[in-house]
């Protein structure tokens, strides 16, 4: 499997990425089976650099982002493939390792701050604690950081946020705050799992901004992980969707954009409400449902929702491989916006026609 | 300040009730209390029984008399067939007694009931925590007495470690007073420990499976201190309802336990009453451990609003 | 459609320390070895106590003093009496199996009292709330202000009167202890019949129901009652439990059936403890075993049934 850089070229160069991914699988035992989360992904990302990580819900990429911080349980749960940091195998590495890189090397601001933060504990002290551990300064320096941290998020009147719990502030003062306490021992790698998704679309905008700001000002690396490409469009430098468990397509952003490959990237495009289209038009919803992780497909995931889906799509499951355009890597066989692509959505939509009655509908 | 205003007045309202009940209870004797109480006594005693207890005149003025009474610390008398000693000052000796006695069963309980709780939900699920989770539920069926017995002669009377009878003041010594305790106390904490053990440990479970848990993990801090700093306090909560909701039968079996060991508490004093007739007496008491009960959950409700900040600014 | 094993990994990833799977494994009890062991013995034990004057078994009170041994006839010693004899001449299993009949008429009786005024009380409060609501809820609280053991005791003792003259006739001492039992089991009965109701009534097919004309009492008791029974139904067989051990402390404390006239477990316990713990313990650990046999099994059997119902409502 070929590998995506942020953005630095194209001749990759192993230890300047910060975190490396090569075939990373996670599996899950459950009652029903191996439930294949998380299928064989792999990706690279320097400091300094945005990743995100699109798909719909159950694709796997929230467990791909606990399970490259190791935050998953070790019952259960069967880990595969390498992930380096800094150079360093850390997909083996036991709980003592872990800890030494949470917080300090690396962070993950959560999806729902309501219940991500302590509800019982003064969200200063949640941010202190943070701090004292990792880096062991006093309490009064602790105390100062923390004051600087919430001002930095954009917290008005700190020394008040300091001394409150959770439930007295609004879902951005929480977001704001949790993103202070993954921030506070300054992390070269942070992960941003969701992070709008809990907030009021007016809130949503100043958060990204938020975590825009920080990290060109800590120049760290950052992987924002959401089902919207909204979301991503123009925050990211480099973009990687995700299907049932895999990665189809992986881009830098302007690319992805411009040129989409894959007939899911496509379709999750097309799902996104225009502010310019006709009001009571039909959403372009995706129908069918995602596989069945546990007995996965023998030939392309997304086949039996894939409106350009052939036969040998169902056989056969296409790799994911760079094509024409360096740096762009897609797993498809009928490619959107290519002619075998356009032979293939032809075909499907002629036969369609053709089995519904007179009078369609 | 409104908030504190409404439990105050809820909590005369109680203490009103349960003293009315305790006083009425006396009438619930039948035909004659006073032939109840003194079947033999004199007829000095009998007119005597009468006259303290204004057992001649109406309801509302019997209970204010002795609501009167009881509050300037008049709890009636012990009458035998010719003679009468007050009760207040038996039960000033015998309620450290019991106060001690149920203390070191809540303290004992807690220590050991709130790591095991701790581990066993770190560890859900594994043979382990199966294991002591069997023991428990075996330990939850046996009532206290039973085990009161069953310790009672095993290390009383075969193996003569301890005595199995008796109390010794606490500042006769600290192992002169102990010894005496030790039984009494791992009887009633034992079924007490089951309880606790198990309600925290689903409680615990849930909370570990919390956002908040993984994200105080993700900080990098320690799984001890994620463990008791972050996910035992929200469990801490429940922590209290349960103490609350198991005091009440700490007391129950504190009474039964005291006379299984003749510890002289308030529970052996209620016992004797009942063997010797001292339906005044019995009321006393049995008065006096209501309010204390109620004095408690007071207690318990001021703490509840400490530990959950929720509570305390109405917010829950 | 059931659950996707996409959703199931994901929600897996929640779990930082518990095997998720486990763990909801255990949730779903089938009826295994334990809970055949319960009903089997709650079996025997029931049609024992209820054929207790049929079964070809000694007389309770019939003493055969020529067979009394110096030491004590301790069980498993002679074939004609299995459980060995008391001091005074009595078959243990005699006595056993009538205590049985005696203990759990009184639990059986108490726990339908408390289940059935309780039960009625709380569907009418969590139905009707407001204040009807508030009336119900104070005088449930004002019962349990008082330790349930003490309010137990002392109705019992003061409406028993003098020990030396143990009540007969329409209101003997086993119908006091079942009124007081049951006076002390309605308000936590009531309180879950309430809070149950409180969850179902707002259900949709209520206000189905009532849309359809149906009457307030038809509504609580063809819709409501069905659902809130099996709640209650663990509960009520935990409570038989505990209403047995009840009977074994008030026998302890003085207050019960008189050992001299029947045996019940309670009394048998009470009087053994007194006169034969420390030489002939067997016959305070007979009817201990067949207590802590009897609770346990019920306390299984309620927590299989309690199992059942929890999985019933996930699944709505």
């Amino acid at each position: 499997m070929s590998e995506v850089h942020g953005g630095t070229g194209d001749n990759p160069q192993q230890g300047e990425a910060l975190i490396a991914l090569r075939d990373v699988t996670t599996y899950f035992k459950t009652p029903r089976g191996l439930v294949r989360a998380v299928d064989g992904v792999s990706f690279t990302l320097d400091r300094g650099k945005t990743l995100g990580i699109v798909g719909e819900s159950g694709c796997g990429k929230s467990v791909l982002s606990k399970s490259v911080m190791g935050l998953l349980p070790k019952r259960n749960v069967v880990r595969g493939g390498s992930i380096t940091f800094e150079g360093r195998e850390i997909g083996k590495a036991g709980p003592n390792e872990l800890r030494e890189l949470w917080g300090n090397q690396m962070a993950m601001v959560f999806q729902d701050p309501m219940t991500a933060l302590n509800p019982v504990m003064r969200t200063g002290k949640q941010i202190t604690e943070s701090l004292r551990h990792n880096l062991g300064v006093t309490k009064e320096f602790a105390n100062e950081t923390a004051l600087q941290l919430l001002t930095s998020v954009g917290i008005p009147e700190p020394e008040r946020r300091l001394r409150q719990y959770p439930f007295e502030m609004s879902g951005g003062m929480r977001q704001r705050v949790m993103i202070a306490i993954a921030l506070a021992c300054g992390p070269k790698l942070l992960f941003a799992d969701e992070p709008t998704t809990a907030l009021d679309v007016t809130v949503q905008a100043q958060i990204l901004d938020l975590l825009d700001a920080q990290q060109a000002e800590r120049f760290m690396a950052m992987i924002l992980v959401t089902h919207d490409l909204g979301v991503v469009a123009g925050r990211a430098d480099d973009i990687m969707v995700m299907y049932a468990g895999q990665a189809v397509e992986k881009a830098p952003t302007r690319t992805l954009f411009a040129q989409m490959r894959h007939p899911y990237t496509e379709a999750l495009l097309k799902s996104i409400p225009k502010l310019d289209q006709p009001s009571h038009m039909r959403l372009d919803a995706i129908s069918g449902r995602p596989p069945d992780l546990v007995h996965p497909p023998s030939g392309c995931r997304f086949a039996a929702r894939c409106p350009y889906a052939q036969e040998r799509c169902r056989q056969e499951a296409p790799p994911l491989v760079v094509h024409d355009t360096p740096g762009h890597e897609y797993a498809c066989w009928f490619p959107v916006g290519t002619p075998e692509g356009a032979e293939a959505l032809a075909k499907n939509q002629a036969a369609a026609i053709a089995a519904t009655p007179a009078g369609g509908h | 300040m409104a908030f504190l205003l409404r439990r105050l007045v809820r909590v005369i309202t109680v203490v009103l009730f349960v003293t009315f009940f305790s006083y009425f209870l006396l009438n619930l004797l039948p035909g004659d209390p006073v032939t109840s109480i003194a079947p033999f006594g004199t007829k000095e005693i009998k007119a005597q029984i009468r006259h303290e207890n204004h057992l001649d005149e109406s309801v509302p003025v019997q209970y204010f008399s002795w609501l009167k009474n009881f509050v300037h610390g008049d709890l009636g008398n012990y009458y035998t067939p010719s003679s009468s000693s007050p009760v207040s000052k038996d039960v000033k000796t015998r309620f450290p007694v019991s106060m001690q006695l149920v203390l070191y069963s809540l303290f004992l309980t807690l220590i050991v009931a709130i790591p095991l709780a701790v581990f066993t939900a770190y560890v859900a699920g594994s043979r382990t925590d199966r294991i002591i989770n069997t023991v428990l539920f075996g330990a939850f069926s046996v009532p206290d007495f039973a085990l009161g017995l069953v310790l009672a002669y095993i290390v009383g009377v075969k193996l003569r470690w301890l005595p199995n009878s008796g109390y010794a003041p606490f500042g006769s010594g600290l192992w002169n007073h102990a010894k005496y305790m030790i039984l009494p106390t791992i009887s009633l904490a034992v079924a007490q420990i089951a309880g606790f053990t198990r309600v925290l440990r689903s409680d615990m479970i849930a909370t570990l499976q919390e956002d908040f848990i993984t994200m105080a993990k993700s900080k990098g801090i320690s799984g001890k201190r994620v463990l008791w700093r972050h996910a035992l306090r929200p469990s801490s909560l429940t922590l209290l309802t349960v103490a609350g909701l198991n005091i009440g039968a700490l007391i129950g079996g504190t009474v039964v336990i005291e006379t299984i060991f003749q510890a002289p508490g308030l529970g052996l004093l209620l016992t004797q009453a009942i063997r010797g007739r001292q339906f005044i007496a019995l009321q006393s008491t049995v008065a006096i451990i209501a309010i204390a009960y109620v004095l408690i959950n007071v207690l318990i409700d001021i703490l509840y609003s400490v530990l959950d900040p929720r509570v305390r600014s109405g917010a829950l | 459609m059931a659950l996707s094993s996409t959703d199931l990994g994901a929600n897996l990833a929640k779990i930082p320390t518990a095997a998720g799977v486990k763990v909801e494994k255990e949730a779903r009890k089938r009826l295994g070895i334990t809970g055949w062991f319960a009903v089997s013995w709650l079996s025997v034990i029931s049609l024992a106590a209820l054929l207790a004057p049929w079964l070809p078994i000694a007389a309770p009170k019939a003493d055969f003093l020529d067979l009394v041994e110096p030491n004590g006839n301790p069980p498993f010693h002679m074939a004609a009496h299995i459980l060995g004899l008391d001091g005074n001449g009595h078959d243990m299993l005699a006595q056993t199996i009538h205590g049985a009949r005696v203990s759990l008429q009184i639990a059986l009786g108490a726990v339908l009292m408390g289940m059935v005024i309780g039960g009625t009380l709380g569907l009418m409060a969590g139905y009707f709330k407001g204040k009807i609501d508030r009336v119900i809820s104070t005088v449930f609280d004002i019962f349990l202000a008082v330790p349930a053991l003490i309010l137990a005791m002392s109705l019992v003792a003061f409406l028993a009167g003098d020990p030396a003259k143990p009540p007969t006739g329409i209101f003997n001492i086993e119908r006091i202890m079942t009124l007081a039992l049951g006076i002390v089991a309605t308000p936590p009965l009531g309180r879950i019949a309430r809070a149950s109701t409180l969850t179902w009534s707002e259900r949709e097919f209520v206000m189905a129901a009532r849309a359809q004309g149906a009457k307030n009492f038809k509504i609580m008791f063809v819709e409501i009652l069905p659902n809130v029974l099996p709640a209650m139904l663990s509960i009520a067989l935990l409570s038989v439990g505990v209403v047995v051990i009840a009977e074994g402390g008030l026998s302890l404390l003085g207050v019960g059936v008189n050992f001299t006239d029947k045996p019940s477990w309670g009394n048998m316990i009470a009087q053994y403890a007194q006169t034969d713990l420390n030489d002939h313990p067997w016959l305070v650990f007979t009817p201990i075993i067949a207590v802590f046999l009897t609770v346990l099994s019920l306390n299984m059997l309620g927590d299989v049934i309690r199992a059942r119902f929890d999985a019933r409502e996930t699944t709505l």
